[in-house]
């Protein structure tokens, strides 16, 4: 345990644009969750196994000697059907329903990914080797992948449309009114379920998109998906539903949170510490609102 | 109560003359009688107090390193078992096993409980889903910074101590069994006598409505505290006592595991009835002959049948067992029903 992070300043500036680069990826799966759950009013637990199975697609296509970029186009096509295959299946019986039961069923399905995942793709640490170099900053003292600036790009691409999608689109307004009211939607004549069907399509097509930059940037593993869902959660409360500047602040906050805690503590505690965060944030929320009397809600 | 009572005797009966009419299935009916265990405790807050934890896995945990860390930290030292790993340079004689276990197993109960204390002050003043998912967070927590420490084994694992030779073969199964009986009934009889006085309507209160509760004049979070520490009261003891029977500790595949054991606890009270007081027992006793059939005969497969079971047992029987039950014959269970009522929800439906 040494703290160079604090004696050497290229250290810092390195975990902090690290971390940076990280968390526009968190946000952009955080952002997908606050879709659902402003809609749906649901919690998806199978969020970070979407992300990976995101990044299994984009593997795969590197295995084929395709390019691995491709796969940010790819991998939400087929999440998008992934993703309302499910809604089908199994969401559209837990909308109305208590929360914890969609918790459990939405576990239970991260579950079963997880371990269809396993069987498929074996339970290697995998990484699509996207061969973009690197860049060096500052006489070579800060090293950043290109991959990682890439995909921070390509995060922002994406959720610069997809804002722009919901603000003009006719299925973006209908999402809009339903997360507002979903009763007077539907006797406005919005078809609510088409509506949740495409939101749960479009958060799955994030994770997809996040997951192919993933696989890109980092690794993958089929039992690393529940960290991602418990991030973009924590995100997701730190910065409120459909607070935007929010998400994406509070994701490269815990971006840089992640990289110092790596930095300091060791990569050992790097997984844990995001969970005590996790908790301590609800605890701090929870102390703060109980002076008021309210709780969260 | 009389007709009870002889129900009662008969399962006393046969859990104790259970060891020696299926010893092949000592183990399998050990940690039978901690899953029961687990469920029905956790339906102390679950079911009853409407807070559904992820995080039980926490005292779970907890308990199983206390209790072997005590066993082995009361005569060696600590630091050079765990290194030493498998292979042995210390023995246990009998009388320190026992000992250690007897001091291990009330550490492993009561540390947890100070512990619930301590976090429940902090976290039970969440609702809902933030509650589950914090609990969840803190249960993944507890794993992955215990994989870290070292003296407790990192990510090696920790091997507990074995059963020292006392002459039979059949002595660990025994003990282990009746250990694991013993604590089971411990916790039926604390949890029945709970269930009797006016703390379970204190709990019901804050399920169906926490702020009426409070403004009925009920310190809504000194109950909740104390539902949860007797909670992890006997989660502890379970731990403890599986830390013993698995032989063998590792932070995120048998203390923490939430994948598993913290899923399991929610899931068998969920099937038998959340909010029962038999329905755990009966959902513990169903999902452990199906999960035991399962691991057996197909192999590899198990999580994808958990993964399935929780989504079906979630959609289509929230109300689990006992829930079912209690629709279909409701005069079982003490309700006075109107013919007319009845005739007409069957009409509805």
């Amino acid at each position: 345990m040494d703290f160079l992070v604090f004696q050497y300043p290229m250290i810092t500036l390195q975990a902090c644009l690290d971390g940076i680069l990280l968390g526009v990826l968190f946000a952009l799966i955080a952002y997908g969750m606050a879709l659902q759950w402003g809609v749906m009013n649901i919690i998806n637990i199978a969020q970070g196994d979407l992300v990976i199975l995101g990044g299994y697609i984009a593997y795969f296509m590197y295995l084929y000697g395709i390019h691995p970029a491709w796969g940010v186009i790819v991998a939400p096509v087929i999440m998008y059907f992934v993703g309302i295959a499910i809604y089908k299946l199994v969401i559209n019986k837990v909308v109305d329903r208590d929360l914890f039961i969609s918790i459990l069923a939405t576990f239970g399905i991260s579950i079963l990914f997880m371990q269809l995942m396993n069987f498929a793709f074996g339970a290697d640490v995998v990484l699509a080797n996207s061969g973009y170099g690197t860049t060096m900053l500052f006489d070579n003292n800060v090293v950043l992948p290109n991959s990682k600036i890439f995909s921070a790009f390509i995060s922002i691409v994406f959720a610069i449309c997809l804002v722009i999608y919901m603000k003009k689109s006719k299925l973006g307004r209908a999402i809009r009114a339903t997360a507002q009211n979903a009763r007077a939607a539907k006797i406005l004549g919005v078809d609510t379920e088409k509506v949740y069907a495409a939101t749960f399509g479009i958060n799955a097509a994030l994770c997809g998109v996040a997951g192919a930059l993933i696989s890109i940037t980092f690794t993958i593993h089929p039992y690393m998906g529940l960290p991602y869902t418990i991030r973009s959660f924590m995100i997701v409360i730190v910065a409120g539903l459909g607070n935007l500047p929010g998400v994406a602040m509070s994701g490269m906050g815990l971006g840089v949170f992640e990289e110092f805690a790596d930095y300091i503590l060791g990569t050992e505690f790097r997984i844990g510490s995001v969970f005590l965060l996790l908790v301590l944030i609800l605890v701090y929320r929870r102390f703060k609102l109980s002076r008021k009397r309210e709780y969260l809600k | 109560m009389n007709k009870n009572f002889i129900l009662y005797a008969a399962i006393l009966i046969f859990g104790l003359a259970a060891p020696f009419i299926f010893p092949a299935f000592k183990v399998q009916l050990s940690i039978l009688c901690v899953l029961i265990v687990l469920a029905t405790t956790w339906n102390i807050q679950g079911g009853e107090m409407g807070y559904n934890s992820f995080g039980n896995i926490l005292f779970y945990g907890l308990g199983m390193y206390l209790c072997a860390s005590v066993q082995v930290g009361m005569f060696f030292p600590l630091a050079e078992w765990t290194e030493s790993g498998g292979e042995k340079t210390f023995v246990h004689t009998p009388t320190q096993f026992f000992q250690g276990m007897a001091v291990g197993l009330v550490v492993a109960a009561v540390v947890p409980t100070i512990v619930a204390g301590l976090i429940g002050y902090s976290i039970l003043g969440l609702r809902g889903h933030y509650f589950a998912i914090c609990t969840l967070g803190l249960g993944v927590a507890a794993g992955e910074i215990s994989g870290g420490i070292e003296i407790i084994g990192a990510g090696q694992g920790f091997t507990t101590p074995p059963f020292p030779n006392v002459g039979s073969l059949e002595a660990r199964g025994e003990f282990f069994y009746f250990l694991s009986f013993f604590t089971l009934v411990l916790t039926f009889i604390a949890v029945r006598s709970i269930y009797s006085t006016r703390f379970k309507l204190i709990l019901n209160a804050i399920r169906d409505n926490e702020d009426k509760a409070e403004a009925m004049g009920i310190e809504t979070m000194k109950y909740k505290i104390i539902g949860w520490m007797i909670s992890a009261f006997f989660c502890g003891l379970a731990g403890g006592i599986m830390g013993g029977l698995v032989g063998y500790i590792d932070s995120t595949d048998v203390a923490f595991d939430g994948r598993e054991m913290g899923v399991f606890m929610v899931l068998m009270a969920i099937l038998g009835g959340k909010g029962t007081l038999w329905g755990p027992i009966i959902g513990a006793t169903i999902f452990h002959i199906f999960k035991e059939g399962f691991w057996t005969f197909f192999l590899g497969w198990q999580y994808v049948a958990l993964g399935v079971l929780i989504v079906v047992i979630v959609i289509y029987f929230p109300e689990g067992i006992m829930g079912w039950l209690r629709e279909k014959y409701p005069e079982r269970f003490g309700e006075v029903v109107d013919e007319k009522d009845r005739k007409a929800q069957v009409e509805l439906k």
